[in-house]
């Protein structure tokens, strides 16, 4: 793959007080590529993720999604990047189609009834689309998050534990999704602790370890044992 | 149109909500109706001390459900990491903060009118002989409280302190408001015009205004920080 990187990540480090979280940090997520970010609690995978995201300032080093400079051009990696963190950013009391309507009002997105129900359907919430979230399961949950995706389409997602409390069903729906959004050449980021369901969908793991990217491969041939002995390598050693 | 589009979302979304779970609107309710009868033990019935009261009473009420109200103004935003959609969404978040503000004025002025009724019926007190003057004057306190307020309740929202720091900080800055509107309700209780206290009602609108500028020139950076 030749494609200009739409995640680059370059000498970052991130230290919170003298705690060093993140320490010469390098990454490259190309364009239809997915990468899992593995990591023990603590290394720095959800620090990373933030970063790349704008709600956390790098100590020193680069981040550029879509090309842009994370520090400096803030609202443009805004406009370009898709997050799905621990919280689906959803509102209880409003049903999955009013809380839909909320966000791409507010995100300037496509907002007409139509885009609405199409994007509802795509993640298969359009039976629910008038209950109350509250009612819903934490996979619905994840699903609605996804439906602001296929309205923004955006070039990069950044996805924190997408496959944690989902059950089997749900994840394999999700592995799908996120395999359509890697067709129409999104990058994927994505942290995990699953290595069955979560790898599915990557094509490289980087593990993280104590702050540092302890080993970054393509998955290729990798089976799934060769995984867990990486990780057991690396980033367990280094937690 | 895109500015006004997200404002009206955001209080759209809110006052949605706020129908569906009647949360702060019960709270409220039944907050200001526990005021109001320690207010009748505390003044009795004696009819002077109560005129005198009446106008720090009413806005000692209004203070009170308010700081309940605003303080759970950003609830749901802490509730899954809604508060990052916020900050993440594209634009001006200016347009954010106003929609939160109207949303809590509208939810103060109801439980304003709920609370100047109960004071009508507990204390019986004609209210109703100025209802103009008595709306403008306490329109005019009503948004800088809720300006004000609602700005701190976005600053306090993440801080483990929030109960204690949000009332803390809020009410000094409230003195202005307080002052004007407690003064100028005193005066309209009277039956004096609205001239004779013009004074103070200029003073409430220049709250006003001096918070709702700060609100929308700060907010970007409260919700970043």
């Amino acid at each position: 793959m030749t494609a200009h990187p739409l995640i680059q990540v370059i000498g970052l480090r991130k230290a919170f007080g003298g705690h060093v979280v993140l320490d010469d940090v390098s990454l490259e997520v190309r364009p239809g590529e997915a990468v899992a970010l593995l990591g023990a609690n603590g290394a720095g995978k959800t620090t990373l993720l933030r970063i790349l995201a704008t709600l956390l300032r790098p100590s020193r080093g680069v981040a550029r999604v879509a090309g842009y400079d994370c520090l400096r051009q803030a609202e443009r990696v805004r406009a370009h990047m898709g997050l799905l963190a621990h919280g689906a950013w959803v509102y209880e009391d409003l049903t999955p189609f009013e809380n839909l309507k909320f966000w791409a009002t507010l995100g300037g997105l496509p907002h007409g009834r139509d885009a609405l129900n199409g994007a509802l359907a795509a993640v298969e919430l359009d039976r629910v689309a008038d209950e109350r979230v509250r009612t819903l399961s934490l996979g619905m949950k994840r699903r609605l998050a996804l439906a602001r995706f296929v309205l923004a389409r955006p070039p990069v997602l950044l996805l924190d534990e997408p496959f944690a409390g989902i059950d089997q069903r749900a994840g394999k729906w999700l592995d799908g999704h996120l395999g359509a959004f890697k067709a129409a050449g999104s990058a994927i980021l994505m942290t995990t602790h699953s290595f069955g369901r979560g790898l599915g969908v990557a094509d490289r793991i980087a593990i993280l370890a104590a702050g540092r990217v302890a080993h970054d491969t393509p998955l290729g041939a990798l089976t799934l044992d060769d995984v867990r002995r990486l990780y057991e390598l690396h980033a367990e050693d280094g937690a | 149109m895109s500015y006004a589009r997200r404002t009206w979302i955001v209080l759209w979304k809110d006052l949605l909500s706020e129908r569906r779970s009647k949360e702060a609107l019960n709270a409220l309710f039944f907050f200001a109706l526990l005021l109001l009868f320690l207010f009748q033990f505390a003044l009795g019935d004696e009819r002077e001390r109560l005129t005198a009261a009446l106008p720090g009473l009413l806005w000692l009420g209004f203070i009170l459900s308010g700081l309940v109200g605003l303080g759970r103004a950003f609830l749901a935003e802490r509730e899954h990491d809604c508060w990052e959609g916020l900050l993440l969404a594209p634009g001006d978040k200016s347009a954010i903060y106003l929609g939160k503000v109207a949303g809590n004025l509208l939810l103060m002025l109801l439980v304003e009118a709920i609370l100047l009724v109960l004071f009508a019926v507990f204390f019986n007190i004609d209210l109703a002989a100025h209802p103009l003057r008595l709306t403008v004057v306490i329109g005019l306190g009503t948004i800088g409280f809720a300006a004000v307020g609602t700005l701190f309740a976005a600053m306090t929202a993440h801080v483990r302190a929030r109960e204690l720091l949000f009332p803390v900080l809020l009410l000094p800055v409230q003195v202005p408001v307080l002052l004007g509107a407690v003064k100028a309700t005193e005066a309209v209780l009277l039956g004096e015009p609205l001239g004779a206290v013009g004074h103070w009602l200029g003073l409430l609108a220049a709250a006003d205004a001096i918070y709702l500028t700060t609100g929308v020139l700060t907010f970007d950076a409260i919700l970043e920080a």
